[in-house]
């Protein structure tokens, strides 16, 4: 391996000075001359961050050498890893203390910080940003390096992505909590936190893009067509839904460029495409990673796996329009989105029989080992959230669904069962891999985690039929003198007991992580394996997999 | 073609991505700032004023958007329960759209005029001392602060940038029309409701005096949701094929 010339190092260690620097003067203008208080606060947090970068990088000289570019870097897929698993906690929490909320309304305690209003955003942006992208930075710059057998690109510049994307977080979480918003649904951060995360966004396309290039294989891995589609696609549609007019440069507020019926139509091919693209794309590509790892068995189809690409990206973008069936968006494109819903399912459902049919001669293994069931499970969520999403598409069925917790209980059917599991099972792979451990500190602490997660989100998920498919059916019920029958509140009332089960369902699943939480713990901190005999040599760390005669290529 | 070509050319595999993708967003999008049928033609329909703007941004700030739906569907319970369904032309000047996605509480794309000032003022305090089943929030806090408007000129010229008729009358007049539409004995009251029609004018939150409150903005905004186009003169087999 030759070493990086001493211009390379100069330049590297002179780039990250500067933006650190440049970061850091922002944040001083900001701090001191921002219009209101959140900007100000803000202001400072980019101040602390800049310097705290600034100083680490100063007090760290990279020394280059042979040795660097001989080895994975892994620091930064282990920072991510473990502020997913943290973030995941905080998303889990804010989730379920705002369905308590709903059950016994009393528990928003009437201020301005603590009410539903505000808090549900952290939920949403906590579990699908903070909880999910952390998962998707960590899975996706390991697995890219391991498929290209090429470390990471550039040398700060992960570190930077992976930094700037926790801040992007807490500006986005605090931001909601003291009142800034640009009141669209999952994305709410204001015009300059969207900024920061452009900027994070497109180092870690580049870095990304930039290890593909120095791969020492000749094909582009399965899993990186996934993780890129879902970079570049999420670029596109967070550029485009965030267009605002600030009302000062020196203040948070901003008003969205788009108003009325565009707005609408721009927000929900964000929308369903964040679940398209973050949610999914980048997802499956942990699925084509993880699950013929774990089992040693290879991807059932490379046939399937390029047309169900292919045709997968092309499809969802088209789907947003489902979620706004008899509003005022002309028919034509309510007409195309349910359409391109429908046609969705076939690509989805191919994703879900490659994943599945990639244990083929591994069966045996569900029975064996939890993390197995996790990553299977989760597919089999997703063969079912993407049955019923074309289902709930079509106009009829979403003229009773829409508007309810059914489409709350869809979303938490792919988002607890497909992301949330695939993610756990990702994470149990990841972490002895990552932190050189012969296995986890307990598999059978992975079981309770699989059982009490299963079993809260059939209780979420059933609930929210029950309490979607009785709300729509009472708003639309008539008497035998052709009144409606029912007064709204009569049908928030019938809403308490489905929302009781709901949010216990919710406690189970942060139970789970929160055994998960101990469990990645423990096994960071070396303690001795009480299971070790039990756990597959697949859950070593590649170094430590002795028994096998050959390792396939990483 | 052999799929190799994406497989070993990652800019291939990538400017594939971006158009493959790009296409479902055009098709569905553009066409709606390019065709005039896409928005309705109404009478009635004007900015807010800046009180009710100062408000709309308060329902914005506190999400009520995840709650409260501002769309009425042409589905015959709800134009029975809500009223006539919501059209295209009604949320043109609205940056961003509050459609809403998730009805836990209500529509509220016609609440104005549905209840008294004293009604939101009761309701806003404590939702279950009128509606005992309700589980919304309660906003005591929006009475007690006083409503910040400094601003108001500015966020009224983005807005103007973004597309909406503030001419320049409306924006030089903004600061004092906040307080002139709470105080109806104000000389500027009048100038206020010819510069924006159908505005109501009364001090919203009950207290006395002509320091706007927030919970005055906000309830200037709930009352005057979904009462500016004129159906009378709505002709929905009209000129407005879609």
């Amino acid at each position: 391996m030759k070493a990086t010339s001493e211009e390379v190092i100069a330049l590297s260690g002179a780039t990250a000075t500067i933006v650190a620097v440049l970061i850091a003067a922002v944040g001083v203008v900001l701090a001191l001359f921002g219009h209101d208080d959140v900007i100000r606060l803000h202001g400072l947090l980019f101040l602390i961050a800049a310097g705290a970068a600034g100083y680490y990088v100063l007090s760290h000289p990279r020394e280059g050498g042979p040795d660097e570019q001989a080895h994975y870097m892994d620091g930064p897929i282990k920072v991510a890893t473990v502020a997913a698993v943290f973030w995941g906690l905080v998303g889990f929490l804010v989730g379920d203390i705002i369905a308590w909320q709903l059950a016994f309304p009393a528990l928003n305690f009437d201020l301005p910080w603590t009410n539903f209003g505000r808090l549900r955003p952290v939920h949403t942006s906590a579990v699908i940003f903070a909880f999910g992208g952390n998962v998707l930075l960590a899975t996706s710059l390991y697995v890219v390096q391991r498929t290209c057998r090429a470390r990471v690109a550039g040398y700060w510049a992960p570190w930077f992505v992976i930094w700037g994307y926790q801040l992007f977080i807490v500006l986005a979480a605090s931001s909601y909590v003291l009142g800034s918003t640009e009141g669209k649904e999952y994305a709410e951060p204001e015009w300059y936190i969207d900024l920061w995360l452009t900027i994070v966004w497109v180092v870690y396309l580049l870095t990304f893009l930039g290890t593909i290039w120095k791969r020492r294989e000749p094909h582009i891995y399965v899993a990186n067509w996934f993780f890129l589609a879902f970079i570049v696609t999420i670029a596109m549609l967070h550029i485009v839904n965030n267009l605002a007019v600030p009302v000062s440069f020196l203040g948070s507020k901003s008003y969205s460029l788009f108003s009325g019926v565009q707005d609408a139509m721009t927000q929900w091919w964000y929308g369903h495409n964040a679940v398209g693209f973050f949610l999914t794309a980048g997802f499956l590509g942990i699925m084509y990673y993880f699950i013929p790892k774990r089992v040693d068995r290879p991807v059932y189809s490379y046939r399937l796996s390029i047309v169900h690409f292919w045709s997968l990206i092309f499809l969802y973008i088209w789907a947003g329009p489902h979620h706004l069936h008899y509003t005022a968006l002309p028919d034509w494109a309510q007409t195309l989105g349910m359409t391109f819903s429908i046609m969705l399912w076939m690509p989805s459902w191919g994703g879900m029989i490659n994943g599945l049919m990639t244990l083929s001669g591994a069966w045996d293994r569900l029975r064996t080992d939890p993390v197995v069931r996790l990553l299977v499970v989760s597919v089999a969520f997703y063969g079912m959230s993407t049955f019923e999403g074309p289902l709930m598409s079509i106009k009829s069925v979403n003229s009773l669904s829409h508007y309810t917790d059914w489409t709350i209980g869809h979303v938490h059917s792919g988002a607890l069962g497909w992301v949330g599991m695939v993610s756990f099972g990702a994470i149990y792979c990841l972490v002895p891999w990552l932190w050189k451990r012969r296995g986890l500190y307990s598999l059978r602490l992975v079981e309770w985690h699989f059982w009490t997660a299963t079993v809260g989100i059939v209780l979420y998920i059933s609930s929210m039929w029950v309490s979607g498919i009785t709300q729509g059916l009472m708003w639309r019920a008539y008497d035998n003198l052709g009144f409606l029958k029912y007064s709204f509140v009569e049908t928030v009332e019938a809403m308490h007991w489905p929302y009781v089960i709901r949010a216990t369902g919710g406690l189970m699943f942060l139970l789970g992580a929160v055994f998960m939480a101990i469990n990645v713990w423990r096994t960071i901190r070396g303690d001795t394996s009480s299971d070790i005999a039990e756990q597959p040599a697949s859950a070593a760390a590649p170094e430590l997999r002795h028994d096998l005669a050959a390792v396939p290529a990483e | 073609m052999k799929h190799d070509f994406f497989e070993k050319n990652s800019m291939v595999l990538l400017i594939g991505i971006l158009i493959v993708v790009s296409i479902g967003g055009l098709v569905e999008i553009a066409p709606l700032f390019l065709l005039s049928s896409t928005i309705e033609k109404v009478q009635g329909m004007r900015p807010y004023s800046p009180l009710e703007l100062a408000g709309r941004d308060i329902y914005v700030r506190e999400g009520c958007y995840n709650c409260h739906s501002q769309m009425i569907r042409s589905l015959r319970d709800e134009v029975e329960r809500y009223g006539h369904y919501s059209l295209a032309a009604e949320s043109m000047y609205d940056h961003p759209f509050q459609w809403g996605s998730k009805r836990t509480g209500p529509d509220l794309a016609r609440v104005g005029g549905k209840y008294s000032d004293n009604w939101h003022v009761d309701h806003m305090h404590d939702p279950r001392s009128v509606v005992p089943e309700s589980v919304m929030p309660g906003y005591p806090f929006l009475k007690d602060r006083k409503l910040d408007y400094a601003d108001i000129a500015a966020r009224m010229r983005a807005l103007r940038i973004a597309g909406v008729p503030y001419s320049d009358d409306m924006i030089e007049k903004a600061q004092a029309d906040v307080v002139a539409q709470v105080a109806p004995d104000n000389p500027d009251a009048k100038a206020l409701v010819e510069r924006y029609p159908k505005a109501q004018v009364r001090k919203f939150d009950g207290v006395a005096g002509n320091e706007p409150s927030e919970l005055d903005a906000l309830i200037a905004y709930l009352q005057m949701l979904g009462t500016l186009v004129d159906f009378a003169k709505f002709d929905a087999a009209g000129p407005n094929l879609r």
